[in-house]
């Protein structure tokens, strides 16, 4: 599996950094909507609230640059991978809207507070569940003819897809429960705690099965993880994700502040580099590759200037703006 | 099973649905977000308080009306794809940049400093606060730039050329694919709505507020800043209407014959028809009401121009007309109208009663939400003109769509529907209701505190204000706003 620097190969590297990106920042910020139920009512949702009101808009962003991304980088990519998983896709979508404007609606209306709670979680567990199982629904493969979905409507529901779901909740609500560790004070800190606990061995346990079935999943992939000579450039991975694991562990039973959201991140990095290695170079499992559906040249290289120019920007004033509201929330409260 | 044309139908009958809805947020947030920026800079420059407390009142229903436009918008991207794979992967080497750079241009610049726009005054320096809403504002306006670049490529593409297996590649430099022949003429005619459209809402508003309260100073403040940009921006957007259709005129001939009910040529002068109901099945307009040579003048500056109808058009790229007819009588007829009220304006101006004509403030009220109307009254004329196409001339519309099972799509179709009239119904009725309170001295921001919801501005009239006693109250805030004529 050697890596060619050509333009394609660093398309895929973008897209894959965009929903890098989209999966830890929009993943903590789900993750608190899908445990939003277990926090007080009053002060303690409204401060996990406040914790992630000034920059889920930024977070959300990702996915559209790996929407936008993928439509420009891998046009074939996007025309199958969407209509292979339609319904997951509009459950998704629906799902960010519902959590989505709750943001807003739970502040204007003190009466029906507790329902725009409700579709915040709602919302946020269909959208986490639903972009789980398209993972797992791309990993399991996607039958593509004359370059269109040639499945039914159905085949992305399957034990596996459901497995992949799951992992995906359960992992968001790591990031969301260690992000809360950071933000916020007391008992509710003592709290996201248990709850970053409960996720933790959760998101590993899933981690766990979602990469044994992968191996049952496809020869190839159990090529890729258990033979020679692949197996000296995949081996690090499951190793170093078990340091991290142990590390992550460690600063929550320490009651580090802000180091097990960044060790929360670092297992995402490594569970993704995983999921890059097992279907490279393929875009669409297991036969369309990513210079099978790729852009021309042209468009790619167009693009790629685009990205040169606006991302290193795009990194400082999102960095600033989470400057602005760093620390705990605090009492102060945002104006 | 449902046949595919079935499917074809409900597609198109959900991208309609979703796109209309979506686009009510960005035609007004686009006006809004400029809106609040000129506030602010006036605020800044000037230290008046009445320009605090209109950039507080309409930043909390800016707020609103942007998460509805963002997740909204969401749909929008990745519709595309699920509904119009093929479209997606014939047109994305083109398209795909353009919207590529819609991302990385503008939807984070928005999304980046939004945060900081909306909860970030106490947090940052005044001046750096500006440049947030500043970015936003510029923001809101570089996204309109790409994406009608891409529905402008869609409408009158150029630059390409097709590849072995289908897809549109891109042969042209990028700068005449982003600036394609109709992209000029539809980035001024809808940026220019847009404002207009936050002109009259916030017009509406502050109407509203005076025939309750004739004195109220943040009123009249909002209704004159409203008018003015009525009297004056109403008649630059007629004359870019004409332009942008007679550059319609030349790249897309069809379209304009749908729009003016041309079902037949005419050798020496065509006629404008006020009214008339179209008839595709007979190609004739019935019940046709007409100013004779009006059309010819108008498309041709020549009373004796000839014009030629639908009947030179192949029946499969004819347009339907009806919607293009009938939506294209309504957005004229709205911006006739939004003309009057300027004109209105500037005379009551002239006779020093602007605060007190209640029949202007009544008018300004009816036509508060007219700007909508008329955006969505122009994008069907655009969009059901450029039919039978997606990519005019190039990728026929039936053949764009995903190939995804009737009962799909009609499933989706419906969950969509249930959920934006309701999500975005109540989400509007909060808009309203923060509509209905009166503008005040000492106006809240968005606040959050961890309290809760102090974000109440409004529900607490005026008089029981205490600015002193208000975090987002500045020193100088305490000086009356005796501004605003």
């Amino acid at each position: 599996m050697g890596v060619d620097f050509d333009l394609t190969t660093i398309w895929a590297f973008i897209i894959a950094f965009a929903v890098f990106a989209y999966v830890v920042m929009d993943g903590f910020d789900l993750g608190i909507g899908i445990l939003f139920p277990t926090f007080q009512p009053g002060q303690e949702r409204d401060q996990a609230m406040n914790s992630i009101a000034p920059v889920w808009d930024g977070n959300e962003t990702w996915l559209v640059l790996g929407g936008g991304g993928l439509f420009a980088a891998f046009p074939l990519a996007y025309a199958v991978i969407l209509p292979a998983t339609y319904p997951l896709v509009i459950a998704m979508l629906l799902g960010l809207v519902f959590r989505g404007v709750a943001f807003e609606f739970r502040w204007r209306d003190k009466a029906h507070e507790k329902f725009w709670d409700i579709s915040f979680t709602a919302g946020s567990f269909v959208a986490a569940m639903a972009q789980g199982m398209i993972l797992g629904a791309l990993l399991q493969g996607i039958e593509v003819q004359d370059r269109a979905y040639a499945g039914s409507w159905w085949d992305w529901l399957t034990p596996y897809t459901l497995l992949t779901g799951v992992g995906t909740v359960a992992g968001y609500a790591l990031l969301g429960a260690t992000w809360l560790i950071w933000k916020l004070e007391g008992a509710s800190q003592a709290h996201a705690r248990t709850l970053a606990k409960k996720a933790f061995l959760a998101t590993l346990a899933l981690m766990g099965a979602v990469s044994a079935y992968n191996l049952a999943l496809n020869p190839v992939y159990a090529d890729r993880w258990l033979s020679a000579p692949e197996i000296y450039l995949t081996a690090w991975v499951p190793i170093v994700t078990g340091i991290i694991a142990l590390s992550l562990l460690g600063a929550l039973r320490k009651e580090r502040n802000s180091k097990p959201f960044w060790l929360s991140i670092a297992l995402f990095f490594l569970g993704m580099a995983g999921l890059g290695a097992t279907i490279w170079p393929n875009v669409i499992p297991p036969d369309v590759t990513i210079w099978e559906a790729a852009a021309p040249e042209k468009s790619q290289a167009f693009m790629l200037i685009g990205v040169a120019i606006t991302m290193p920007l795009i990194l400082a004033y999102t960095g600033w703006a989470y400057w602005v509201f760093r620390g705990k929330v605090g009492t102060e409260g945002y104006h | 099973m449902l046949e595919n044309a079935d499917a074809l139908l409900l597609a198109r009958i959900q991208f309609a649905f979703t796109v209309s809805f979506h686009f009510i947020f960005p035609a007004f947030s686009i006006g809004l977000a400029s809106f609040l920026a000129v506030l602010e800079a006036l605020w800044l420059k000037t230290g008046k308080q009445v320009y605090q407390d209109l950039f507080k009142y309409w930043l909390k229903i800016f707020a609103i009306a942007f998460a509805m436009g963002v997740v909204s918008g969401i749909v929008m991207s990745y519709q595309f794809g699920t509904n119009w794979a093929v479209f997606s992967d014939k047109t994305g080497p083109i398209l795909g940049p353009l919207m590529a750079y819609e991302v990385l241009t503008a939807f984070f610049l928005e999304a980046g400093f939004l945060g900081v726009m909306l909860f970030g005054m106490n947090r940052v320096g005044k001046g750096l606060h500006f440049t947030a809403t500043f970015m936003v504002a510029l923001g809101t306006f570089i996204s309109a730039f790409w994406i009608l670049s891409v529905n402008s490529w869609m409408q009158t593409p150029v630059g390409w050329t097709e590849a072995a297996n289908g897809q549109l590649l891109p042969e042209a430099d990028w700068f005449d694919i982003v600036f394609n022949p109709s992209f000029p003429y539809r980035l001024v005619h809808t940026v220019i709505a847009a404002y207009l459209t936050t002109a009259f809402v916030v017009g509406g508003v502050g109407a509203w507020h005076l025939l309750k309260d004739r004195t109220n100073q943040h009123a009249r403040k909002m209704f004159s800043m409203a008018m003015w940009m009525a009297a004056l921006v109403a008649p630059v957007q007629i004359f870019a209407g004409d332009m942008h259709g007679l550059n319609t005129l030349e790249h897309q001939p069809a379209k304009v014959m749908a729009m003016e009910g041309h079902y037949e040529s005419y050798p020496d002068g065509a006629p404008l028809y006020i009214f008339g109901i179209p008839n595709d099945e007979e190609q004739r307009l019935d019940y046709a009401v007409g100013i004779p040579k009006l059309s010819s003048l108008i498309l041709k500056h020549d009373l004796d121009a000839q014009l030629e109808g639908l009947d030179t058009i192949p029946d499969e790229d004819q347009p339907p007309v009806f919607l293009p007819f009938w939506a294209f009588r309504v957005m004229v007829g709205i911006g006739f109208l939004m003309l009057g009220i300027g004109a209105w304006s500037l005379l009551a101006r002239a006779r020093k009663k602007l605060y007190d004509w209640s029949w202007l403030h009544k008018a300004a009220v009816v036509m508060g939400p007219s700007g909508f109307v008329a955006v969505i009254a122009g994008w069907i004329t655009t969009e059901v003109g450029r039919q039978p196409w997606t990519v005019y001339g190039v990728l026929r519309t039936a053949d764009s769509a995903s190939p995804l099972d009737a009962p799909a799509v009609a499933m989706s179709l419906i969950a969509f529907v249930i959920v934006y009239f309701a999500v975005f119904g109540v989400g509007t009725w909060y808009i309203l209701r923060l509509m209905s309170h009166p503008p005040h001295l000492g106006e809240k921001g968005v606040k959050r505190t961890e309290k809760g919801p102090v974000r109440t501005a409004g529900i607490t009239p005026g008089p029981t204000q205490n600015p002193g006693h208000d975090p987002d109250v500045l020193p100088e805030s305490k000086e009356e706003a005796t501004d605003g004529r």
